[in-house]
């Protein structure tokens, strides 16, 4: 009603309501009250249940040297090594993948909002909701199917991972930075031009810079839908127990699949009276590389938090 | 910059905005020409993108779809005798639809709430904290949600599937022979919407906390209860950015693979009893599932589902957007 | 039997264009370094990993990788050349091995067994380690007509076990697997008046639990009472096991009673010189039946000099003594008998560049 209370229908409804018995008023806001909470305590139960398994399972394992060394040579139920060379071919792979998407993205998302009129601008709105329904394997297929035109049949690196990546990435990218930027009030854009500001100084400084909150959430919530991807990195990447920091040459390791493979290989055989030998080790891995994954994106949120704080204009 | 350089001050519809700007020439000058291509050229790569995704599932998919049933029953594993290529991929539709849409019932409420909560209910402070483990909640990988389902979930489930399934067996959903592993549609619906939930929360959250506050105000000062202002403020200026969060949403669970692939005992019918095992599976589950081993035609009657994967979502989407349109006078910026 | 089972061709790719491997070291004898990508069945993948990391604990510049993406995958990247060598579950069929030679050069194409590893039929009842079953009862119990585990076919076999009167539930494998096709091959070779499906890697009978991979038909079957799978042996945890029925007596799994298969059964004949293919022998008195047998497939040829010496190299370490002892100890397969073993190197060390 607030947003029509000029009509005199909407005033007639405004009346209605606050003369309707106040008893029955109070009580469905009351019952309100009670769903909402109650809908955080219900959505609590599993979130909280399957962070404090991911900790439970998974901080027995972390140590300094789960963190710093590979699994090169590591076999069986040994319980040495770690998951550098995941940590490190995650970072670098979904590293490449924003490098990719979030410019892309979010000039998409400026064109829509800013510009974008006419059959092009259809299309693309239409054409990025189709992409989010890519499954995430066959943008993997696809990324192997682009790159081995170029390099061969037995292509693996890591940047076609972050290609197949950045095919899931984009249009996540693209929707919630749209939505972000809409809700910039056109009279922030108005009093801009009319003060002489170019339009794209405008949206550079005034559109963007009022959105950046909502922005950095959109980019951080698009990476966190593709820092988990498993199925494509398996297609598009391979697997390597050894440490790679090139993202153009070579295999690399990422911890979803990381944790996938370790979970696939189930319990070790050990011997009776073998030293060293602990027969769920790869359970272990797969939960401790899992709560590492988690910690990583926690670490990506707060950078993210600090970013807004800096930048973001105070306006409520 | 000189004054020359600005639109008209008056706010003129915008649709004849750029157009009067294109005529003329004289008031876009400079970088503002050059910014206006490159994101046109975004918007242009993003069409190539996809085109060239598009192409590589139709030219890959093409040959099984073409294919005779008899070939693709020889090629195919799991491929039904005798049948064309929609009986193969009916099942696969179906059971991918009702995952999702289960899910996607389960969640949008929920996350609502929790989007309600944190802006409109909860204290600041708190608040601050709540929609920062959301966020957090979003980035937990599909495998770590598999690994939960499997180890925490589909335990506890078992005991209350059977009970639904015992006492309210008469209703369609409920039928059928509760599984005593709980691997069945039920429990992947469950986790699904727990993926999907913070995804929906912080973009719902996000539109809420947008609101303009004299909206609200305006809503308070008239004597509307909490309830009443979220209500006529508040979920209509939401409305378009929670159909778009619920898209999403939608997206990631139509799409999902690994939490499924893990937990669900597939089986290939037209079945609404999502207690019982083997009686669903999703297309990129299947995928998953069957592409290590498949070979030939059998890829490309797996990409095959892909694309009908595809066009599920063309049409999802289509319905949302025709939904949303109908409510565009909410959006700042048009 | 049906199908490519116990067939093997092998095939061997060079790797043309594909650079994954060329971190340009050089390749000199006795000192090799460079990377080698393969990949294939998941089956391996325990005894892959021993098998690279000792082989790299020799070669300190040598890495080895290995794409557990399936044996179909691992064929077909082979066929292709972007597997310089691979594993798979099952050997190459005609047309296959017809295509691998295209790509490895008439009669270049090397394959073998590698991993022979026995298949448990495992199941989950409290407070019973061990039953005696006929392969006529197995059979009946995963197609479905037995459907109790007091069942008369099966307590006659087990006159001493406490047999509850619990429902039973198969747990099969969703995926198509090697693992599965090796049951099912044993099922419909030893009763096939029973099992009466033709042997692939899906599982045929509608309507039953199933899980992916080995893990997950071992976590499904451990979350319920009164179920029962198939599965690597060495992977099954506390899972009770079957003894199997070989003509009179019943066989616990051991490696040693599942590689006396592969010394029992005839070689497939007439494949070229370096294709060892076998068609396996069920009915040995005092073996263990059920046996999943991996292979490897090489090239006797590659274009690259370096390539081929670290396939040479690497192949020849996985047969060696050392080789399948790693494995033995790490994934609990089954040593392959000295001779094959030594027959099979013999391919191996041919491999040459050129």
């Amino acid at each position: 009603m607030s947003t029509d209370t000029t009509t005199p229908d909407a005033t007639e409804r405004t009346r209605a309501l606050l003369t309707t018995a106040e008893p029955r008023r109070r009580r469905t806001d009351r019952i309100m009250t009670v769903l909402i909470w109650g809908a955080f305590v219900l959505a609590m139960v599993p979130l909280v249940s399957l962070l404090w398994t991911v900790l439970f399972n998974g901080a027995g394992r972390i140590s300094i040297e789960f963190l710093t060394y590979s699994m090169r040579g590591i076999f069986g139920g040994d319980p040495s090594g770690g998951i550098y060379h995941a940590v490190a071919g995650t970072l670098i792979i979904t590293g490449w993948a924003t490098v990719i998407s979030v410019p892309v993205g979010l000039l998409v998302a400026i064109y829509l909002v800013e510009y974008g009129r006419g059959p092009l601008a259809r299309s693309v709105t239409f054409f990025v909701d189709v992409m989010t329904g890519i499954p995430s394997i066959v943008a993997g297929l696809f990324a192997v199917s682009l790159f081995t035109i170029f390099f061969g049949p037995g292509a693996r690196f890591g940047l076609m991972g972050a290609v197949a990546l950045s095919v899931l990435m984009i249009p996540v990218v693209v929707r919630s930075c749209e939505e972000m930027l809409k809700l910039v009030p056109n009279e922030l854009r108005e009093a801009s031009y009319a003060l002489g500001v170019p339009k794209w100084l405008t949206i550079v400084r005034v559109v963007l810079r009022t959105s950046v909150a909502g922005l950095t959430t959109g980019v951080l919530l698009a990476v966190a839908r593709v820092i988990g991807e498993t199925a494509p990195l398996l297609v598009a990447v391979g697997v390597t127990d050894s440490i790679n920091f090139d993202a153009f040459d070579g295999r690399m390791m990422t911890l979803p699949v990381f944790i996938y493979r370790q979970y696939s290989q189930g319990l070790a055989t050990c011997r009776d009276g073998q030293a060293d030998c602990v027969a769920d080790i790869a359970l272990q891995n797969a939960w401790g590389a899992a709560l590492t994954l988690i910690a990583i994106v926690m670490l990506l949120n707060v950078v993210g938090r600090l970013v807004n704080r800096w930048f973001a204009p105070k306006l409520r | 910059m000189t004054t020359t350089d600005s639109p008209p001050a008056v706010p003129a519809p915008a649709p004849a905005r750029p157009r009067r700007r294109r005529s003329t020439g004289d008031t876009e000058r400079g970088f503002s020409r050059t910014f206006r291509w490159i994101t046109t050229g975004a918007g242009a790569l993003i069409l190539a993108t996809l085109a060239a995704v598009a192409l590589f599932l139709v030219a890959r998919a093409f040959p099984a779809v073409t294919a005779s049933p008899t070939e693709l029953a020889d090629a195919v594993p799991r491929y039904p005798d005798d049948t064309s290529f929609i009986a193969y991929v009916g099942p696969l539709v179906f059971g991918t639809l009702l995952a999702a849409v289960l899910a996607l019932l389960l969640a949008t409420p929920v996350a609502m709430g929790i989007a309600l909560f944190i802006s409109h209910y909860a204290p600041r402070r708190l608040a601050q904290v709540l929609g920062y483990l959301v966020d957090l909640l979003a980035a937990i990988p599909s495998v770590v949600y598999g690994l939960w389902g499997i180890a925490v979930l589909a335990p506890a489930a078992a005991p209350v599937w059977g009970w639904l399934n015992d006492y309210l067996g008469w209703f369609p959903l409920f039928a059928g022979e509760a599984s005593p592993t709980a691997r069945t549609l039920a429990t992947v619906a469950v986790v699904l919407a727990v993926m999907i939930l913070p995804i929906i929360t912080a973009v719902s959250r996000e539109v809420f906390l947008q609101t303009p506050r004299l909206h609200e105000e305006a809503a308070l000062a008239l004597g509307a209860t909490r309830w009443e202002m979220v209500r006529t403020a508040v979920l209509p200026f939401g409305r378009s950015g929670v159909i778009s969060a619920a898209m999403l949403g939608l997206g990631r669970a139509l799409g999902e693979t690994m939490a499924v692939l893990m937990i669900l005992s597939p089986g290939f019918l037209y079945s609404f009893k999502v207690f019982q095992a083997a009686q669903h599976q999703t297309i990129a589950a299947y995928i998953a599932l069957d592409f290590p081993e498949a070979s030939g035609l059998a890829v490309n009657a797996l990409i095959a589902t892909g694309l009908a994967l595809f066009v599920i979502t063309l049409a999802v989407n289509m319905a949302a957007r025709a939904v949303v349109a109908r409510r565009k006078d909410f959006s700042g910026a048009n | 039997m049906v199908g490519a089972l116990a067939l093997s061709l092998a095939a061997c790719g060079q790797n043309p264009g594909a650079d994954a491997a060329a971190d340009g070291a050089s390749a000199s004898a006795g000192d090799l370094s460079g990377e080698l990508s393969g990949g294939g069945a998941s089956s391996q993948e325990s005894a892959m990993e021993a098998w690279r990391a000792g082989f790299q604990g020799q070669y300190p510049d040598v890495t080895v990788n290995y794409d557990p993406v399936g044996s179909g995958g691992g064929r077909e990247n082979f066929i292709s050349g972007a597997f310089p060598f691979a594993g798979s579950d099952a050997a190459l069929d005609d047309d296959e091995l017809a295509d691998a030679e295209a790509q490895c050069g008439e009669g270049g194409v090397i394959e073998y067994p590698a991993y022979i590893s026995p298949v448990a039929v495992a199941f989950n009842l409290e407070g019973i380690d061990s039953l005696n079953m006929t392969p006529e009862t197995i059979a009946g119990i995963f197609k479905g007509d037995i459907t109790t585990w007091d069942d008369a076919a099966i307590a006659d076999d087990n006159p001493d076990a406490d047999l509850p009167s619990t429902d039973i539930t198969v747990v099969h494998r969703s995926d198509d697997s090697g693992t599965t096709e090796n049951f099912q091959e044993y099922l419909s070779t030893v009763v096939p008046d029973v099992w009466t499906y033709e042997p692939e890697g899906i599982w045929p009978v509608d309507g039953q639990e199933s899980a992916q991979g080995t893990s997950g038909v071992v976590s499904a079957a451990q979350a319920g009472e009164g179920t029962i799978t198939y599965a690597d042996a060495s992977q099954i945890a506390d899972l009770g096991t079957v003894a199997v029925g070989v003509g009179e007596e019943f066989v616990e799994y051991s490696p040693e009673a599942a590689a006396a298969v592969i010394e029992g059964s005839p070689r497939v004949e007439g494949t070229s010189e370096h294709v060892f293919a076998y068609d396996l022998a069920r009915d040995i008195e005092g073996t263990y039946p059920i046996v999943l047998v991996s292979y490897h497939l090489a090239c006797a040829t590659y274009e690259d000099a370096e390539q081929a010496e670290l396939v040479k190299g690497f192949l020849g370490y996985v047969l060696s003594e050392e080789g399948q002892k790693a494995a033995a100890d790490s994934a609990g397969s089954a040593p392959l008998p000295t001779a094959l073993a030594e027959e099979f190197a013999g391919a191996v060390d041919a491999i040459t560049a050129g």
